[in-house]
């Protein structure tokens, strides 16, 4: 608004009206009290501040990010920057064991928690939109696990995996040698095992972001389907579950995200090892610590990046194009 | 725009104002130039009464044990010390950046490739003044262990402990079983205890590194110190046929090992020992922390690993020491030179053991009448040893060590077979990160 208010004004005033008493003349004047030098400060600060911070931390970071993944670089001095081209790129497809196990353990993450906790999230979100008794205490039952942060989450769910002392082996007895079930190393099992510690988590989100879409649901929808003599089944496939397609596309971009992101579950767990690599758990391993791989870790961090842009800028398009529609 | 010139310029800079903002430059690589420039204000601390020690002793014991040290060199001198503390793990992931910034006079840090990385890069004074004084305080092995690559020493040891293969007296005798000095010996003694129900060797390789030990003990009786030196700092191929044969070997002690390594850690692979369900375990001599009943750790004892080739017996120890080092610019030299000649007497050792009795002293000076008999014989242990290595990821670049090493090893211990596949990308991997600076 004020933006279209300072920008007639130079205009008016550059060509000021010869020897008239006008109001557009005085117009300036009343601009001058509208926005005093101190306003104009404060708005300054307002502005700049945070444009400052953002472009600083956002986008400088990102883009040294890039820069670095073309280089090597242990982290002393700039002087030990070399560029190495692609050099980061082919030796991370062509000769790092962990990688291609690291992105497809993302996308297995991804599939994992669409197909297992978001079903289950809308089931229980459906049995408790429908106003059944305690439904409070249930609600607050399976969302409970969402408070807790993911490293907590992690330590809690050892105490059950412990191959040695952990409540499961220790109450079907696999902990004796012959019948050992390593539920942390052996690779064909432990990320399977994190994936239910991850998904105990999820269903939670899931089911509170189901029953947010379900309030939202007109009541008279129901009636009337209700009124067309429509079963549960009927009503839940052919009339509700349409309506919540909004909360689904936000389902769907949560998913992803906690797929793209999921690291600190794993690191907690067994730090990525064998079976639990992770595309964040990689770029860490090669940037923190004392004589890092700063250049390689970029790489990698460029790669979840790349990942990351492919999923959301058609998700962005999508939105705003509907916003725009609308 | 230089880091490395960064404090050379700046002598002044408060330590703490820059010391506050790296945590945040950690993360912001392109910012440190950025808090250079905004420190130069500040008055600066050049007193030359005061010492300050970065320290990366956050453990209660060892805490306490550095305080009493530094306490005692106070009265006998007057030199007030400023010890700044830091979590020990995260003391070694900033070492990078404290190191470049204004870091305190001297620094714990751990002897081998790591101190020589670090002096190499410049980011370490040399002392070669303070070894004048105190080098008739220590065995030749220390000697090695405290010198850069350009052959000036940078490090003053203070305590060290051995790397073995640990068992209880009890269940030896139990069973009447011999401590074993052969490799052929060995495996024996494993088919025995496998047979009488016994978990041969207690194996946790949760954490990624126990798996490195193994690979140290078995690689250097089978090929010798000097191999051990040369594939660690990255001359030595592991497509070598020494490497395979290693691995061969290991591979051969894989039944007996606690099943399942690979989710454990090592203090619940202890945990097998102190209740006489293992045998043996091959580790350092931490393990007796674990043993936490005083008639437990009393029955607590332990063996060198077995030779493997006579021609190299039992010579080498893998005895990893922690000291203590001069940072690039201290500004106050004059009274860290004399704190680093107090820490390499057999008196500031002394008092350190008295708090912290799991590790031993790093110069033979040192009384040992205080020692536990595990103390003692590990003092044995390495007071006779010919060469002493560190440990993998202290004789090794350690990006090298943890992201590479660790997982191969990993893979190995869960899966032995196709060992030249994975060497083979070892060696690769090995090449690009060798090569890069």
């Amino acid at each position: 608004m004020s933006s279209e208010t300072t920008t007639k004004i130079p205009e008016a005033a550059a060509v000021p009206p010869p020897g008239a008493t006008t109001p557009q003349r005085r117009f300036p004047q009343g601009h001058q009290r509208l926005l005093t030098r101190r306003d104009r400060l404060t708005l300054g600060l307002m502005a700049g501040l945070p444009t400052i911070l953002h472009v600083a931390l956002v986008w400088v970071t990102a883009l040294a990010s890039i820069l670095l993944a073309f280089t090597t670089w242990d982290g002393i001095g700039f002087d030990s920057i070399k560029w190495v081209g692609l050099h980061n790129f082919t030796e991370l497809f062509t000769n790092n064991p962990q990688f291609w196990p690291a992105v497809e353990h993302n996308i297995v993450w991804f599939v994992a928690l669409i197909l297992i906790p978001t079903p289950l999230g809308l089931f229980l979100a459906v049995q408790l939109d429908k106003n059944i008794r305690f439904s409070r205490v249930y609600q607050t039952a399976f969302f409970l696990p969402v408070v807790m942060s993911l490293a907590v989450i992690g330590f809690v769910w050892q105490l059950i995996y412990n191959p040695d002392t952990g409540l499961i082996n220790s109450l079907i007895g696999a902990n004796e040698p012959g019948h050992y079930i390593d539920w942390i190393g052996d690779p064909d099992l432990n990320l399977w095992a994190i994936l239910i510690a991850a998904s105990w988590r999820h269903t939670g989100y899931m089911m509170i972001l189901y029953l947010a879409g379900l309030k939202g649901v007109d009541p008279s929808l129901r009636e009337a389907s209700a009124l067309d003599g429509a079963n549960e089944w009927q009503t839940f496939k052919n009339v509700i579950f349409p309506t919540l397609r909004p909360t689904n596309t936000v389902v769907l971009v949560v998913t992803i995200i906690e797929a793209l992101r999921a690291f600190d579950l794993v690191f907690v767990f067994n730090k990525g090892a064998e079976g639990t690599e992770l595309l964040s758990i990689l770029v860490t391993n090669n940037i923190i610590g004392e004589s890092s791989r700063i250049g390689y870790g970029s790489a990698i961090a460029v790669v979840l990046l790349v990942i990351s842009l492919a999923v959301i800028i058609p998700y962005l398009i999508a939105t705003f194009r509907k916003e725009r529609q609308a | 725009m230089h880091l490395s010139s960064l404090g050379q310029s700046l002598p002044d800079t408060s330590r703490r104002t820059v010391l506050r903002g790296l945590g945040g430059a950690a993360l912001l690589g392109a910012g440190i130039p950025l808090l250079g420039a905004c420190g130069g204000s500040s008055s600066g601390a050049s007193d030359t009464k005061t010492v300050t020690v970065g320290s990366n002793a956050s453990d209660a014991v060892p805490k306490k044990g550095y305080a009493d040290v530094y306490a005692a060199f106070t009265k006998q001198s007057g030199v007030a010390v400023d010890i700044n503390t830091k979590d020990h793990n995260t003391f070694q992931e900033q070492i990078n950046t404290y190191l470049q910034g204004t870091p305190d006079d001297v620094f714990q840090w751990f002897a081998g490739y790591r101190m020589q990385f670090f002096a190499a890069k410049g980011l370490a004074s040399p002392i070669d003044d303070v070894w004048k004084t105190i080098g008739g305080n220590f065995p030749s092995a220390m000697h090695d262990l405290s010198k850069g690559q350009d052959g000036k020493y940078y490090l003053v040891p203070l305590t060290t402990s051995p790397w073995a293969v640990f068992y209880r007296k009890s269940v030896f005798q139990q069973y009447g079983y011999e401590v074993p000095t052969t490799w052929d010996a060995y495996i024996a003694l494993c088919k025995r205890m496998k047979k009488d129900g016994l978990v041969p060797i207690a194996y946790g390789d949760k954490d990624a590194w126990p798996a490195m030990g193994s690979f140290d003990q078995i690689n250097f009786r089978l090929n010798g110190y000097d191999f051990h030196v040369e594939l660690m700092a990255g001359r030595a191929s592991w497509t070598d046929a020494k490497v395979r044969k290693v691995f061969d070997t290991w591979a051969e002690t894989l039944p007996y090992h606690q099943e399942g390594a690979v989710g454990r850690t090592w203090q619940d692979a202890a945990q097998t020992l102190v209740a006489k369900k293992a045998g043996m375990y091959m580790l350092g001599m931490f393990v007796a922390q674990q043993f936490t009943d005083k008639a437990d750790l009393d029955d607590l004892d332990f063996f060198a690993f077995p030779e493997i080739d006579p021609a190299y017996g039992q010579d080498t120890v893998e005895a990893p020491t922690d000291g203590i080092m001069l940072s690039k610019k201290p500004q106050n030299r004059a009274g860290s030179v004399k704190l680093l000649e107090f820490l390499g007497t057999a008196e500031a050792e002394e008092i350190y053991l008295k708090a912290d009795p799991s590790l031993i002293a790093a110069s033979t000076k040192a009384d040992t009448s205080g020692y536990s008999a595990l103390q003692k014989k590990g003092y044995e242990m390495i007071s006779q040893a010919k060469h002493l290595t560190q440990f993998m990821d202290r004789d090794s670049r350690p990006d090298f060590t943890s992201t590479v090493m660790q997982p191969a090893l990993q893979k190995f211990i869960r899966d032995p077979k196709g060992i030249d596949s994975l060497l083979s990308s070892i060696e690769r991997q090995k090449k690009t990160i060798f090569a890069s600076s």
